[in-house]
């Protein structure tokens, strides 16, 4: 039972098949579809980079605050009087873009307090009592288990079993993908649209936001050099707090956008693999670099897609690790690398 | 240090930063340092546990290196051969040629920025320069490991004190016993004869350095406990007990009051009269003239004087480098 | 301000006198005191305390989950409180020890080798050595390229090995048959009988006390007796020094001549030998391997047992294993705690968030656990600790003196 003998016997067992035909035959297909996921990869990602590029702390929940995201949408979505049936809602343009607006406000506003939240009570502590970066991630993984195993056990029990539990939502579909054109044959759906275009709208706004506003240069101020930020009249406690608010905002507008493509996808523990993703493509553009976070997240998406062709559907989520561990071993800076303040260091 | 891959170098920029990190997060708090142990305040009695230590020639015998240097006494341990460095476009040290000679005790003085530390990392052989050649004890150093600096026989103490702070004084020595030690993790889970002779030898070594150094009843206090002036004995003791042909302190001075400098010089030329060669940096021209036998003094990476400790201070060049020329109005 | 004549020099605490007097102990003496112990908690569950004995499960059953517990938490403590490497995926190597035994030996398994030439009554003893070294390769294959980097990276590299292992064995269906599992996983045969066909170790074996809880129980003391005690010698080593002081400055370590990687993958390689070996315990206890036993959840509780007992200390996070591992089962099936009427069932569910929430508030209130660490690092540092305990006792029975300044 030799390493050799072992990795021959699985790739005859046909399990991990190489499928280059696959790939060449939905090029397209799977790019646009890799396009899709990375936006919402990248909208997370945004969260895990300005945190670390504030800290230099991995904020591990911020997959939970994700997930909580696509609940607080579905749960805006139920108090508009949605139910979840069979079919999906047709209530036409106007009124579906309105409520799906409302939506991933929803989801946003869920997402951000409940970022602000963990910083609060978990992090701020710590920070006070200037514990050692082991013990930041520590609390960050016990955090963030805490927040699965609440929409796991608690959250069923809070609202009568409507929302939460061991099974996915069921799904409310107020959009039904619809073909609207084609590129170099393969087709583009609605909702795919509506995902990109979303996505891109918000990273530009953020990207705007720390460029140019007061806020966002608090932001950049504190990310270079915190002494002289904070002499200058920043206020360091004010910053981390936007820091996680924005990645809060993010995350919850993408669990909305999330759902509109895996619409069974809510469920507790449904944010842990996407984070593990999102990090992976921060990591991937450059931590602590803005716009590396949206490159890295659209990069990752369609190198999954990729893989998922080349290798099967069950060995797509290993993408994002297997990218994670060459990154860090070849490039740790990442492609773009810059931090965010620039040139830290 | 936003290189995810690095493990945090020790480059005087990283060393800046953990600095500010710790002004803005506020102290560390009582709960995230190691427990100070009972044995805070506790002094023992070294002597009752090895008779040996009562006796200084013994303890100095037991202290000194059994490494074998082929410099003899005199010759040169050390040479900087036209040592340029540069990092880009800065030039760190420019065409620096000195010798460290075995047995002696040299001071490379200059003011901030005058490259000292780069000349340091240099002869340690963590920077390659640029051009110019670096010998240590005959032969010319290649690039160098973090971890096999000590291999070479070169030990360093550090600016700021970086002792062990959960592991208690005799434990920190006895980890400087280590870089010489060959046991590893079979040896150690059978306990091996050769990781029992190892023991035991660190042990004794341990227990005379900090005789040695005056601190031995001060043995089983954690490092963080200990005064000051103590911390800096220590780290001495730790780097002496990696057995270094070549001992660097690295403003050692820092913080010490006149009583306490003076004790210090002590220490160092006991540590040269035990058979050391000792390469200090400093700024405290007093301890440098009062102890050196010879002085190397930087500024802006050349070297501007080199000579006896009289010889250096009444040099114009060295005069002018740390007070400025008699227009400047800054110091 | 005057002197109080009655305040002694040094105030030591019971829990300080105790450790004096247990440091200052030779090593026959301390044995003498210990073994006596051990044999009590061995007779726990024959004794069946009514404090403790669990009502919804076999008490015996619970005391072998513990001793595996208590053996992963012993392992994670070297990786994460000795070398101070975080690591997030140590249920991987659970899994991967489990699945080694269970991939050897089970019938429906393509690399069983029972029907072979191996001995269906010795298969779990040859699997075992078998688990343990292939466990040790994967932490040398995954600590190689990740040990160099930073912590907060190395921690999510780890998360994701852990989810990597366990989505190995769910799709790799043709060797492990994925959700399905592998079952009749060898165990030891021994102790063959009337009443126990197939031995105590089987499951079968019921017959209270002496169940086939009982009998894993005692196999994992005598483990965890061994394991503790290749701990101790590393820690009194070179090696135990070179983790304490990767722990506590990597970098003051290598400029002071640690070989600072050799030694991390030497604590990841053993870290995940210790949790093979727990793994194939697990795997011969249950007798069935499925993926979704090695969930990172897992990992987190792991994790907790190391850091709740006191990360560091070796004997601490067998505390936390016991913790961990009691508590909910305590719970299970109680209808009603001193009187109140209370859901246990429910409670014993909850046991990942009530943990979850531990994590958090430790790191806030009390970082270092229960027992926090006093590691001995001198192999024969006796004498200095009898020299030790004698100038405490000394300055504790002499009043405290009144020096300039204010100072002891």
């Amino acid at each position: 039972m030799s390493a050799v003998q072992t990795v021959g016997q699985v790739m005859a067992d046909g399990v991990i098949d190489f499928d280059i035909g696959s790939l060449g035959r939905n090029f397209w297909a799977l790019t646009i579809d890799g396009l899709t996921y990375g936006s919402i990869y990248a909208l997370v990602a945004v969260g895990y980079t300005l945190v670390y590029g504030v800290l230099r702390l991995i904020n591990f929940a911020h997959s939970e605050i994700f997930m909580l995201g696509m609940f607080g949408q579905y749960a805006v979505l139920m108090l508009l009087g949605f139910t979840p049936r069979g079919d999906a809602y047709d209530e036409g343009t106007v009124l579906t873009v309105v409520y799906l607006l409302l939506a991933m406000i929803g989801g946003m506003i869920v997402s951000g307090s409940a970022a602000v939240g963990l910083e609060r009570v978990a992090y701020r502590p710590l920070r006070k009592r200037g514990a050692p970066s082991l013990v930041f991630l520590i609390t960050a993984i016990g955090a963030s288990f805490v927040i699965q195993e609440f929409v796991h056990f608690i959250l069923p029990k809070l609202t009568n079993d409507k929302l939460g539990g061991v099974n996915a939502q069921q799904p409310i579909r107020l959009v039904v993908p619809s073909v609207q054109f084609s590129v170099f044959g393969a087709d583009v759906t609605n909702v795919e649209i509506v995902i990109v275009v979303a996505a891109i709208v918000l990273a530009v706004a953020t990207e705007r936001f720390v460029t140019l506003t007061k806020f966002g240069r608090g932001i950049r101020a504190v990310a270079q050099d915190p002494v002289t930020a904070t002499l200058m009249g920043v206020s360091r406690e004010r910053v981390i707090m936007l820091t996680f608010l924005i990645g809060g905002l993010l995350a919850g507008a993408a669990a909305m956008l999330y759902t509109l493509r895996v619409p069974s996808g809510i469920i507790y523990s449904g944010g842990f693999i996407l984070g593990i993703k999102a990090f992976s493509a921060a990591v991937l553009g450059g931590i602590g670099n803005l716009r590396g976070a949206l490159l890295g997240g659209l990069l990752l998406g369609v190198m999954e897609l990729y893989g998922q062709a080349l290798f099967g559907t069950e060995w797509r989520d290993v993408v994002a690790f297997v990218v994670l561990i060459l990154v860090l071993m070849i490039r740790p800076t990442g492609i773009l690398g810059e931090s965010l303040g620039r040139a830290r260091a | 240090m936003s290189n995810p891959g690095g493990i945090g170098a020790g480059s005087e920029h990283d060393e800046e930063f953990r600095s500010t990190e710790e002004m803005v997060g506020g102290s560390i708090a009582e709960e995230y340092l190691p427990d100070g142990g009972v044995e805070e305040g506790v002094e023992i009695d070294l002597a009752a546990v090895d008779p040996g230590l009562a006796d200084a020639s013994h303890v100095a015998e037991v202290v000194a290196s059994d490494r074998t240097i082929h410099a003899s006494v005199g010759e040169p341990l050390l040479q900087m051969q036209g040592v340029t460095v540069k990092f880009g476009g800065l030039t760190a040290l420019d065409d620096v040629t000195f010798d460290i000679r075995r047995g002696e005790i040299l001071g490379l003085i200059g003011p901030n920025g005058a490259g000292k530390t780069t000349c340091f990392n240099t002869m340690s052989g963590i920077y390659r320069p640029t051009s110019g050649n670096v010998l240590f004890d005959g032969r010319p150093i290649g690039a160098v490991k973090r971890n096999q600096i000590t291999r070479l026989g070169i030990a360093r103490t550090f600016q700021n004190i970086r002792l062990f702070s959960d592991m208690t004084a005799l434990e920190n020595v006895v980890v400087g016993t280590d870089a010489r030690h060959r046991t590893s993790v079979p040896g150690a889970i059978f306990r091996s004869s050769r990781h029992r002779h190892e023991e035991h030898d660190a042990l004794d070594r341990a227990m005379a350095l900090l005789e040695f150094v005056g601190i031995g009843s001060r043995a089983t206090e954690k490092s963080r406990n200990l005064s000051y002036g103590d911390q800096r004995r220590l780290e001495i003791a730790r780097a002496l007990a990696t057995q270094p042909k070549l001992l660097c302190l690295d403003e050692p001075a820092a913080g010490f009051n006149p009583a306490e400098k003076q004790a210090l010089m002590d220490l160092i030329r006991k540590i040269r009269d035990d058979g050391f060669t000792v390469l200090l940096i400093e700024h405290d021209m007093r301890l440098v003239m009062g102890v050196t036998d010879r002085v190397v003094v930087l500024e802006f990476g050349r070297k501007i004087a080199d000579g006896l400790p009289s010889e250096v201070a009444s040099d114009p060049a060295v005069i002018a480098a740390y007070l400025g020329v008699p227009d400047d109005a800054t110091a | 301000m005057s002197t109080d004549s009655t305040r002694p020099a040094l105030q030591l605490s019971f829990s300080d006198k105790l450790r004096l007097w247990w440091d200052a102990l030779a090593r026959p003496t301390q044995w003498a005191v210990g073994v006596p112990f051990i044999i009590l908690i061995a007779l726990l569950p024959i004794i069946k305390p009514p404090l403790l004995t669990t009502v919804g499960t076999d008490f015996g059953s619970v005391l072998a989950q513990f001793g595996m517990f208590a053996l992963l938490a012993i392992g994670l403590n070297v990786v994460v409180g000795q070398a101070g490497l975080l690591d997030l995926g140590y249920v991987g190597f659970y899994a991967i020890g489990a699945y080694t035994v269970a991939l050897v030996t089970s019938p429906v398994s393509p690399w069983n080798l029972t029907d072979d030439w191996l001995a269906q009554d010795w298969a779990w003893l040859f699997a075992v050595p078998v688990a343990i070294a292939f466990t040790a390769v994967s932490g040398l294959i995954l600590g190689t390229p990740t040990l160099r980097l930073r912590g907060d990276y190395l921690a999510i590299v780890t998360l994701g090995f852990g989810e990597i292992v366990r989505l190995l064995a769910d799709n790799l269906t043709n060797i492990t048959r994925g959700g399905q599992g592998l079952t009749q996983v060898a165990y030891p045969v021994v102790g063959v009988s009337e009443e126990r066909p197939n031995g105590i170790f089987s499951a079968g074996n019921t017959i209270a006390p002496l169940n086939s809880g009982t009998w894993w129980f005692w196999l994992s003391i005598v483990l965890i007796i061994v394991v503790l005690l290749i701990v101790g010698n590393l820690e009194r080593s070179r090696v135990g020094r070179a983790w304490v002081a990767i722990r506590e400055d990597e970098d003051a370590a290598e400029i002071m001549g640690v070989p600072t990687f050799k030694f991390k993958l030497w604590a990841f390689i053993i870290g995940a030998s210790i949790g093979g070996l727990s793994g194939a315990l697990y795997a011969g206890q249950v007798q069935f391997v499925v993926p979704g036993s090695f969930n990172v959840i897992n990992s987190m509780l792991f994790l907790c047992a190391v850091v709740l007992g006191g990360q560091g200390n070796k004997l601490g996070v067998i505390l936390g294993a016991f913790i961990i591992v009691y508590l909910p089962n305590f719970f299970l099936g109680r209808t009603e705690l001193l009187g109140i009427p209370i859901n246990g069932d429910d409670i014993a569910d909850y046991k990942y968030l009530f943990f979850g929430i531990a994590l958090v508030v430790l790191m806030i209130f009390r970082p270092q656990g229960l027992i926090p660490a006093r590691q001995k690092l001198l192999a024969y540092g006796r004498p200095i600790y009898v020299a030790t305990r004698k100038a405490a006792l000394a300055l504790s029975r002499k009043p405290a003196v009144e020096t300039k300044g204010g100072a002891r």
